[in-house]
């Protein structure tokens, strides 16, 4: 399936831009306004920080249940071209197809609900009618049929949805992500991790096991209710807006990190977001993950004084196992110096909105 | 991505299977599949059953020799199982196994013996036909080299000894990731040297 998009589909709100070889990325300045920067405070070390995902401030990504911001058009044709270059970014076991069928309702529900200008759903019983202007796709299809529609579930909303996501089937008291797609991971294998248990998939990660978090965490999710959504933030780092940062092919991406010089440092770093969202699906009972990736420049997030103030803190003072498992370390000291320059010792006010 | 070469005497790590000691369990049928030194804990899981006898007459003992040499084909035939198979190698006993599970029903009991490549490919074969893992068993001996999956080219390179080590397929430098994944049956291998192109640390022997 290749997405066909019709002339017309970046019009005054959505980004003409690419996220790979000339890197035409970059957010205007609404986008920056209302970037999801992800530290309240001025220091950061692992925690649950889960939080119910429920609408926030006007503008902002937390708005609506799922955010559709001025990159949507260009990620997907991003997307699109990774998962021709490799299919196996994109799997689900033959068990989870309910789920994915659970995961397009959520998605081509709340769309429709939230953006109607560009997304319509209509339903006749089971016949469901789907429109999504921005991409030029329109579909009538059988709910719970996959032979009505062009792929499976899973990957055909997951064609036209930001962010990537993970399906976990839930047995023996513990989750197992069964089906996937990651064409905008922090360095992660959706192939390699596919069929996984939750402590499983998470054994790279340093320090969290001691600190018991991931069972807190994994207790926290076996818990959610239908109807009842929950977030919390993750982040990284990432030289060039590639949303593309996967195992797969680090040889191609890992020698960037060693292009970075004092002047061309404020618009190739990035500060990697991750807005996590978890839904508890109603037929499967599955949980879907919604790992939401946004990229800001350097130099566009310190146009906000609090931020430029305060990434330098976190950046100065993060744990080096951190750092390492991040994947900058070998650049914190370059980042840190580019920072001081926005640093001027003033503290800064509790919580992540940039005004406040 | 971190580099970091953990020892292989190291606590286990997470996504790491965990083994123990067979122990004789009820079944309709016990399906015991073993490499190289696996054949030892197979001669004292049958010594422990309370009916040896009647263990063995609906026991299917599936071997194969250890990537190290060792085999004790012999001295599991002797033991007398109502069907015995000593394979030539891991990949050579896969489509018996296959045949056998295509005709497993739910009671059966599965024991597991020797490297973690033996153990990992028959476990991924018998949860793919549907049997619960709680009926399978495992338990290591023998060998520690590993089985590890390219993450860039996805080719398996079996019996890996040393880190960091050139994948069979693409060549690319990999060291190997404490990451395991029971459905490929491997560890996942990184590219050490992509962010300083030929600066590959001096490979030494992990595993044996």
């Amino acid at each position: 399936m290749s997405l066909d998009f019709k002339p017309g589909a970046f019009n005054d709100f959505f980004r003409n831009e690419t996220f790979r070889e000339d890197f035409t990325y970059r957010n205007s300045p609404a986008a920056i306004q209302r970037f999801p920067f992800p530290f309240d405070r001025d220091d950061y070390m692992y925690s649950v920080n889960m939080e119910p995902h429920v609408p926030g401030r006007k503008g902002s990504v937390f708005e609506h249940l799922l955010d559709v911001d001025e990159h949507y058009v260009s990620e997907m044709i991003d997307r699109a071209r990774v998962l021709a270059e490799d299919p196996l970014r994109c799997q689900s076991l033959p068990h989870m197809t309910l789920a994915g069928w659970d995961t397009l309702e959520l998605v081509m529900e709340a769309k429709a609900r939230d953006y109607p200008q560009w997304f319509s759903l209509k339903k006749t019983g089971d016949r469901w009618h789907w429109i999504n202007r921005p991409l030029g796709i329109e579909q009538s299809f059988t709910f719970l049929d996959e032979a009505t529609l062009p792929c499976g579930p899973f990957e055909y909303i997951m064609r036209q949805t930001q962010g990537d996501w993970t399906l976990q089937d839930e047995r023996d008291n513990t989750l197992w992500m069964d089906a996937g797609i990651a064409t905008s991971q922090a360095d992660w294998s959706a192939d390699f991790d596919i069929g996984m248990n939750f402590h499983e998939w998470h054994a790279p990660v340093p320090l969290a096991h001691e600190k018991g978090i991931f069972d807190r965490a994994l207790k926290f999710l076996l818990k959610l209710q239908h109807g009842a959504p929950v977030r919390r933030f993750n982040w990284t780092m990432t030289v060039n807006p590639l949303l593309d940062t996967s195992p797969e092919n680090y040889p191609k991406w890992g020698p960037t990190k060693t292009s970075l010089t004092q002047g061309n440092l404020g618009g190739k770093q990035h500060l990697r977001v991750e807005l996590q969202t978890l839904y508890r699906l109603p037929r499967s009972n599955a949980i879907a993950f919604d790992i939401r990736c946004y990229l800001g420049k350097f130099e566009e997030l310190v146009t906000m004084p609090k931020w430029g103030r305060r990434l330098h803190r976190v950046v100065r003072d993060i744990h080096p196992d951190l750092a390492a498992y991040k994947g900058f370390l070998r650049n914190r000291e370059a980042m840190v110096e580019w920072l001081s320059h926005y640093d001027d010792g003033l503290p800064t006010t509790p919580g992540w909105w940039p005004e406040d | 991505m971190k580099i970091n070469l953990t020892p292989v005497d190291a606590p286990s790590i997470r996504s790491r299977p965990v083994y123990s000691a067979l122990e004789p369990r009820n079944g309709t049928l016990h399906l015991i599949i073993a490499d190289g030194e696996g054949a030892e804990a197979v001669i004292q899981v049958l010594a422990k059953a309370h009916d040896r006898s009647q263990m063995l007459s609906t026991a299917h003992v599936i071997y194969a020799p250890g990537p190290n040499g060792t085999d004790l084909g012999a001295e599991l035939q002797g033991l007398g199982a109502a069907q015995f198979y000593r394979a030539p190698s891991i990949p050579a006993l896969l489509p018996r196994l296959q045949r056998v599970l295509s005709d497993a029903r739910m009671g059966t009991q599965f024991y597991l013996a020797g490297t973690e490549g033996l153990i990992g490919q028959a476990e991924t074969a018998i949860m793919s036909y549907g049997f619960p893992f709680v009926a399978i068993q495992k338990e290591h001996r023998g060998s520690t080299v590993r089985r590890v999956q390219c993450v860039h080219c996805k080719g398996i390179t079996e019996n890996v000894a040393t880190d960091p080590f050139k994948c069979s397929h693409c060549g690319l430098n990999l060291f190997v990731r404490d990451h395991y994944s029971r459905r490929i049956a491997a560890f996942q291998g990184v590219n050490i040297d992509a962010e300083d192109p030929g600066q590959v640390p001096e490979s030494v022997v992990r595993f044996k």
